[in-house]
């Protein structure tokens, strides 16, 4: 099933074949879930807050940086003065304990390092996952084995641990959004090497792959006319889970103080700082902990919107699947 | 036939790859970690020393030897232990040995041992918890398919699988510790001091660390039985009149077996992630909260020492339930 679905995409041919995973369908099968369709809705808004985060704190008139020093009670040990921790109408969503920062603003910058550092690290490790991958199920048996050897290392590191390790050597003068990009980026393309071998492996017994090669075709050629475009489904489907898993990596290093570090402003160092303040500026630990919850759960569906749109089995079976289907003779 | 030798054979074979990896990953964790673009020397004698003194530390800790030369002695110290002159006296590390935190002079492997009880206690009763609360919320809701409380139970793991460890620990405690006061913040009590103690403080960690994790295996356990639920055989089953209850329970659970058994495996590593967000947040003296320090401090010793250590027990993890897969796997053969 799978392997013509993914022969009729190699071939690039866009006929109603019912398995054909063609752009079109594709979109039809993923607008058809009405979670994924809402997953959507909501990670394009948190896009359209990341980029036009500039834009939405200065329609407030406000910064993420700048200290409020008069608006919090130090008295108090710096709790902010007024009502729900300081919201008001300059400060729509209150001020930071102790700092007075505005919360929208960092808020919204906020969301510009989750989505940016995880989307970047998923196209780092979806390129050397990728690239690793095909080599080993291209090249050599000497090549393959020292890639695939390499790639059972890389995923028996645990990468909270590697990151966690490799963070605390880099001189801190490095830009740090950058370097947790790349550390996550390195560390987390294993499993996805493993899956792309795999599939070339199997796209590299299909007749029309031998075709191309038995023609004369370069192995250059073949791999990118040929194979990559049998590849597209299951990586598509991979990477669109990696980048939840990557968001939750930043806000987990930032947490633990070792990401993205301050003034710039990350969800993960917010809940670290807000995790004292809890009684007396409830919405400082909120905000932060539902803007972390509603992206990983957003990007969490549209993923597996994504996967059953490319492998309509996957959905036929997870949804419909009650035993008392005919088998599938 | 030849089952018990190949499957000897098989074993063996996975534990030359377990040393195998193990010693590249060594190999790995050391180069990177040392060949790095920070001042060791100076970091490790403070910001006041002058450049006579960072020579003299770095002398000490053997920084200005080639690469080679250091790992070899490393390796040297993990087989066969290794001695240490701390200026006026020697002190020997025996074998296994990790050698000398940079801060405290401490040995690793010794500062290990006293942490890795609270990270197996944290991890292992996690561990138990996630199988359970994990392959019995996938059991129940491929059993009760269809209806309204499987789509219940399905958004619920939904949730979790979406929820950050750190996230969940914290609405945890604030709710359970601080507003409800229905437990005290946790405080470690070994095992051997307090039994009871221990499993009471140890209560929200597990639960924090186990919720997210049991999501996983919900979707899986879940995923799988109902493959197994469209076969023929169970078919054949149902037909012969057996009933729902056993077809569930014994059957389709079979079939979600070897899936789970990989799972978990594989989620070592995350778990021990998660162990050490955990162990940070409820202030655990483990070894995630102890590595997270010496990142501060920049003891590479003790950073390297605890990356390998929880890369041998990933590793052990992997092969064990690669053996185990294969157990599991036989038995659903030969059924």
């Amino acid at each position: 099933m799978s392997e013509s679905l993914l022969a009729s995409a190699a071939a690039g041919t866009d006929t109603p074949v019912p398995a054909a995973p063609g752009a079109r369908p594709f979109w039809r099968r993923l607008r058809a879930q009405r979670a994924a369709l809402v997953a959507a809705v909501v990670v394009a808004l948190l896009v359209l807050v990341a980029l036009g985060a500039p834009l939405l704190t200065a329609l407030e008139g406000q910064d993420p940086t700048t200290y409020h020093p008069s608006l919090v009670d130090s008295a108090r040990g710096g709790v902010p003065v007024g009502p729900l921790g300081g919201v008001s109408g300059d400060h729509w969503l209150g001020l930071e304990p102790q700092t007075g920062r505005d919360l929208f603003a960092r808020l919204v910058y906020g969301a510009r390092v989750s989505l940016g550092v995880a989307l970047a690290a998923t196209v780092v490790q979806t390129s050397l996952g990728v690239l690793v991958g095909a080599a080993a199920a291209l090249g050599s048996r000497w090549v393959d084995q020292v890639l695939s050897r390499l790639t059972d290392i890389i995923v028996a590191l645990p990468l909270m641990i590697m990151s966690l390790a490799l963070l605390a050597i880099v001189p801190s003068s490095f830009p740090r959004p950058l370097l947790v990009t790349l550390v996550i980026g390195f560390i987390g393309w294993g499993n996805l090497a493993k899956i792309v071998r795999a599939q070339t492996l199997t796209l590299k017994g299909l007749d029309h792959v031998s075709a191309a090669r038995l023609s004369g075709w370069g192995t250059w050629h073949v791999a990118r006319r040929e194979l990559l475009p049998g590849l597209a489904a299951p990586v598509l489907t991979y990477a669109a889970l990696l980048v939840p898993m990557n968001i939750s990596a930043e806000a987990a290093l930032s947490f633990l103080g070792v990401g993205v570090k301050p003034p710039i402003p990350s969800w993960g160092q917010m809940l670290t700082a807000a995790n004292v303040w809890y009684q007396a500026a409830p919405q400082y630990l909120l905000l932060p902990a539902g803007a972390l919850f509603v992206t990983v759960l957003a990007l969490t569906v549209l993923g597996d919107g994504v996967r059953t749109a490319l492998d309509p089995r996957a959905g036929s079976r997870l949804r419909v699947g009650t035993g008392r289907k005919e088998g599938s003779a | 036939m030849n089952g018990i030798s190949g499957f000897a054979g098989f074993a063996l074979r996975r534990a030359l790859a377990t040393v195998v990896t193990l010693l590249a990953v060594s190999v790995i964790v050391y180069v990177v970690f040392y060949v790095t673009p920070g001042n060791v020397a100076q970091i490790t004698c403070g910001p006041r020393c002058s450049p006579a003194q960072v020579q003299q530390v770095a002398e000490q800790l053997h920084l200005n030897d080639p690469l080679y030369v250091r790992y070899g002695h490393f390796l040297q110290g993990i087989v066969a232990g290794q001695d240490y002159s701390t200026g006026t006296s020697v002190a020997h590390c025996p074998a296994p040995c990790l050698g000398l935190s940079y801060q405290s002079d401490q040995q690793v492997t010794e500062l290990i041992l006293t942490k890795l009880p609270v990270s197996l206690s944290l991890v292992l009763g996690a561990m138990v918890l996630w199988l359970l609360l994990g392959v019995g919320t996938g059991v129940l809701s491929a059993w009760r398919r269809g209806r309204l409380s499987e789509r219940v139970l399905t958004a619920i793991t939904l949730a979790g699988t979406a929820t950050p460890v750190f996230v969940i620990g914290l609405v945890l405690m604030i709710v359970v510790c601080g507003e409800l006061e229905l437990l005290p913040f946790p405080q470690y009590v070994a095992l051997t001091d307090d039994p009871e103690q221990w499993a009471w403080n140890l209560l929200l960690p597990w639960l924090s660390l186990a919720l997210i994790e049991a999501a996983a295996f919900a979707r899986l356990t879940r995923a799988a039985m109902l493959e197994t639920l469209a076969e023929d055989h169970i078919r054949t089953f149902r037909a012969y009149g057996v009933t729902e209850r056993a077809v569930i329970g014994r059957h389709a659970l079979r079939g979600a077996l070897a899936p789970v058994i990989a799972l978990n495996a594989n989620n070592v590593g995350s778990a021990v992630g998660g162990a050490v967000l955990t162990e940070t947040l409820f202030g655990l003296p483990g070894i995630g909260q102890e590595l997270v320090h010496a990142v501060h401090v920049v003891d590479l010793p003790v950073v390297v020492g605890m990356v390998l250590v929880i890369g041998f027990f990933v590793v052990l993890a992997n092969a064990v339930a690669d053996v185990l897969y294969a157990v599991a796997d036989r038995r659903v053969v030969l059924a």
